[in-house]
């Protein structure tokens, strides 16, 4: 046990790769048994991270360092600097990698029936467990060369993925936007990479902070960095892929998809705090992050009223969430050099930020899989066509209530805590802010109303008459989510303490992240 | 200063990704976009390449090697991952392309746009 | 379509010094520039010089994509396995090297002709250019299938 949970970085993300290649070669075979190989990969992964989660909270950050003689010689003797690729998982990470794990988890299973009549299945399977790699190894990366090879296999996943259903022809569009976007931004990143090796000719990301000195080009190479990472996130005025894409997804990848952008949101924190830290002028990026989340609250949802295709109208959602979380954290990104401000609202500020990170990807994606559901028995995703299904499909429109419950920050549920957490302490920084994201969360209660009255709720339709409830498999997937949805309700500082506040420390403090790689040796 | 023989690939750097924003802003025709991100990505791998330049440096070999400081390897070993990335994404992309056209007719943007709002 | 005569001949003439040459430079990775992706690369160009000049409805007849599919897998599982082999010590451990296969340590300077060398890294190379030639030339194979049947239904 002790030497699994050891191998566990490197295991987490080698074994969906393994599976991701073996599918093909067991699909000739026989179906059933590809089915049985993925689900139990994304399922023996899912308990590796939890596991490593535990260690983590107990013990500490973890270092592995690939092809060493052992796992944690980061510094061989007669260097000073790593030489190897390491990965280096802390509370931040194994975080991302909780999130990660549940939603492919659930997006498997939810696929398995979603796509039952759709041809190249192999295909699809091998490229949902090669974006599970990407969205692990983009969170357990400690080098910033990996972190640009894991965007881009996360990106290029995605996109094939996003366009998978090629008889429509505004799949291909939205693909076509996704890899666009993705291309040129993960080319940003790269200049900027090549920046920082120039200057400091080391490539691990502990390292360079420890000799971070903040020159001209460092603040090019932040900017670059800053600009490639809000591109890929879908941060206004960049977010003008998401709708599209999120769209035209099948249902299982739009969540995935969801995860992905959250993954970019944490390289850009990871970016932010430790590997530039207190050298860089905390409050004007701070206060540019902040400027970012409140036009990306506004503008998501305010576009989001007006929509009639549902799956179009929750992409607009998820912008808007995705802006909370930037508000969350830019405040305490903006306190970080002031340590009393920081004690005092800067840290809850971020821990609600935090949290909203996995209530987000917990509802947003029931809420596309809920999408998907009525997509998959009514043929079409326009609201206005649909009406009166909430007979027929009860279970799905009981899900549909959590999540759109959940998104509006209504109490008890758990959006509600984490947007309690951050009105507090963004009040006390601005009272502004406060008020407008108040004025959003009550916009986005109105939207989703429409949304559910206009789908669920109404007269029955002759067309739907005899339109049955959702299959098992697709049941079971939202049954996850909508069970650890209620879960976090009813503990939500249970939840806070355990797993947030380990996570919301690891970015504020930089020492042991660098002590991890730098110091022990 | 600007015009010292080392800082010709730099200004060719420059030159290749401003004439590459410039396709990618100003085309519409969707083969031309490609053409632009794939300069793009070729003026990236040129600046990764130049950076590990040393002054009177050999190829980084160890066999029969003479004396001297050898430029860079690590720089070219993350260009040929680059390359190799580039290669999937216009695949990809081309292929995305080849399909709308399939669909529309037409492989201009503005024409072969369907979703809007 | 099909090419003239004269370019058929050439290519003919070409393709083994062609595809030849692509796996010696995945064989030497370890000792000369190149390695798996370049040696593929080069192995591929062949395989699509040979695709334009005969036409890739003749050439789909005998190399078919589910068998360049089978290759493909097989590559990338033959790379995760070796990376899996060292898993004793860590992951990606280089075993090979002080076994009698490939394990020999050279000294530093000249020595020629000595490529049972370097441990795990030839085999990787060749792993990773099975992937890329299976890879690269399905991708060329499949866009001219497709690009060629839109001229046929025009």
């Amino acid at each position: 046990m002790d030497a699994l949970i050891t191998h566990s970085p490197i295991l987490i993300i080698a074994i969906p790769l393994l599976a991701a290649f073996l599918t093909p070669l067991i699909s000739r075979v026989s179906d059933t048994v590809r089915n049985i190989i993925v689900i139990a990969a994304l399922a023996f992964v899912a308990f590796l991270a939890i596991f490593l989660a535990r260690d983590i909270y107990l013990n500490g950050v973890h270092v592995y360092v690939l092809g060493a003689s052992a796992f944690n010689l980061t510094i061989p003797e007669l260097y000073t600097v790593p030489v190897r690729i390491i990965l280096e998982v802390d509370a931040m990470s194994i975080f991302l990698g909780i999130i990660a794990a549940t939603v492919s988890l659930a997006a498997a299973i939810y696929s398995l029936s979603f796509m039952k009549q759709e041809t190249g299945k192999a295909k699809f399977y091998t490229l949902l467990l090669l974006m599970t790699v990407g969205m692990f190894g983009l969170a357990f990366t400690g080098d910033m060369f990996n972190l640009f090879v894991f965007l881009e296999i996360l990106s290029i996943s995605g996109a094939a993925l996003a366009a998978f259903r090629t008889r429509f022809a505004d799949a291909l569009e939205g693909g076509l936007k996704y890899i666009i976007i993705s291309a040129i931004s993960a080319l940003m990143i790269l200049f900027a990479i090549g920046i920082l090796y120039a200057q400091y000719n080391l490539l691990n990301i502990a390292a360079l902070a420890q000799v971070m000195q903040y020159t001209t080009l460092d603040k090019i190479a932040l900017a670059l960095l800053v600009i490639g990472f809000i591109m890929k996130l879908g941060a206004v005025p960049l977010h003008m892929w998401v709708p599209d894409t999120y769209a035209v997804a099948p249902a299982g990848i739009s969540a995935m998809l969801v995860v992905s952008s959250q993954a970019s949101m944490y390289a850009l924190y990871r970016i932010c705090f430790s590997l530039f830290g207190v050298t860089m002028n905390t409050l004007t990026v701070g206060w540019i992050v902040i400027i970012l989340g409140l036009l990306t609250m506004f503008v998501g949802v305010t576009m989001a009223i007006p929509q009639t295709d549902i799956k179009r109208l929750m992409a607009y959602h998820a912008i808007s969430q995705s802006g909370y979380m930037l508000l969350g954290v830019g405040v305490g990104l903006a306190v970080l050099g002031n340590p009393e401000a920081l004690a005092t609202y800067g840290r809850e500020a971020m821990r609600g930020g935090i949290f909203h990170i996995i209530n987000h990807a917990m509802y947003k994606g029931l809420l596309f899989l809920t999408a998907g559901a009525l997509f998959y028995r009514t043929g079409t995703r326009d609201l206005n066509k649909m009406g009166g299904l909430g007979r027929n499909m009860k279970f799905t429109s009981i899900f549909f209530i959590i999540g759109a419950l959940a998104i509006s920050g209504v109490p008890p549920f758990n959006g509600f805590a984490s947007k309690l957490m951050i009105y507090e302490s963004v009040y006390r920084f601005n009272p502004i802010l406060s008020v407008i994201a108040m004025l959003v969360s009550v916009i986005t209660l109105a939207s989703f109303t429409k949304a559910f009255q206009s789908a669920f709720t109404g007269p029955p339709l002759p067309q739907y008459k005899d339109v049955k409830e959702a299959p098992k498999s697709m049941l079971i997937g939202m049954g996850i989510l909508a069970v650890i949805i209620v879960f976090f309700s009813l503990f939500p500082s249970l939840i806070v303490n355990t797993i947030v506040t380990p996570a919301a420390d690891a970015l504020i403090n930089q020492a042991p992240y660098i002590n991890a790689v730098m110091g022990g040796g | 200063m600007i015009a010292t023989i080392f800082n010709i690939p730099f200004l060719a750097v420059a030159a290749l990704v401003g004439i590459a924003l410039y396709i990618i802003i100003s085309q519409r025709n969707l083969i031309k976009l490609v053409m632009g991100i794939v300069i793009l990505e070729a003026g990236v791998n040129l600046f990764l390449i130049t950076l590990g330049y040393r002054e009177a440096g050999i190829a980084p070999i160890y066999t029969n090697a003479p004396e001297g400081v050898m430029v860079l390897p690590v720089p070219q070993a993350l260009t040929l991952t680059s390359i190799v990335i580039g290669v999937a994404i216009t695949a990809l992309m081309l292929s995305m392309i080849m399909l709308t056209h399939r669909h529309t007719g037409s492989i201009d943007a503005e024409k072969s746009r369907r979703m809007k709002g | 379509m099909m090419m003239s005569k004269i370019v058929r001949t050439i290519s003919n003439l070409l393709l083994p010094f062609i595809l030849t040459y692509g796996i010696y430079v995945i064989l030497h990775g370890h000792l000369t520039p190149g390695g798996g992706f370049q040696g593929g690369a080069v192995f591929a160009s062949g395989i699509a010089l040979f695709i334009v000049a005969f036409g890739s409805y003749n050439i789909q007849k005998n190399l078919k994509e589910h068998h360049l599919s089978i290759l493909e897998s097989s590559g990338a599982l033959l790379f995760i396995g070796l990376a899996f082999g060292g898993i004793a010590i860590v992951f990606f451990y280089n075993f090979l090297v002080g076994s009698p296969i490939l394990g020999h340590i050279p000294p530093s300077g000249s020595n020629p002709g000595d490529i049972w060398t370097g441990g795990v890294i030839p085999l990787m190379s060749i792993a990773v250019g099975l992937k890329v030639i299976a890879g690269l030339s399905v991708i060329v194979l499949v866009m001219a299938l497709a690009s060629s049947k839109t001229e046929i239904e025009e």
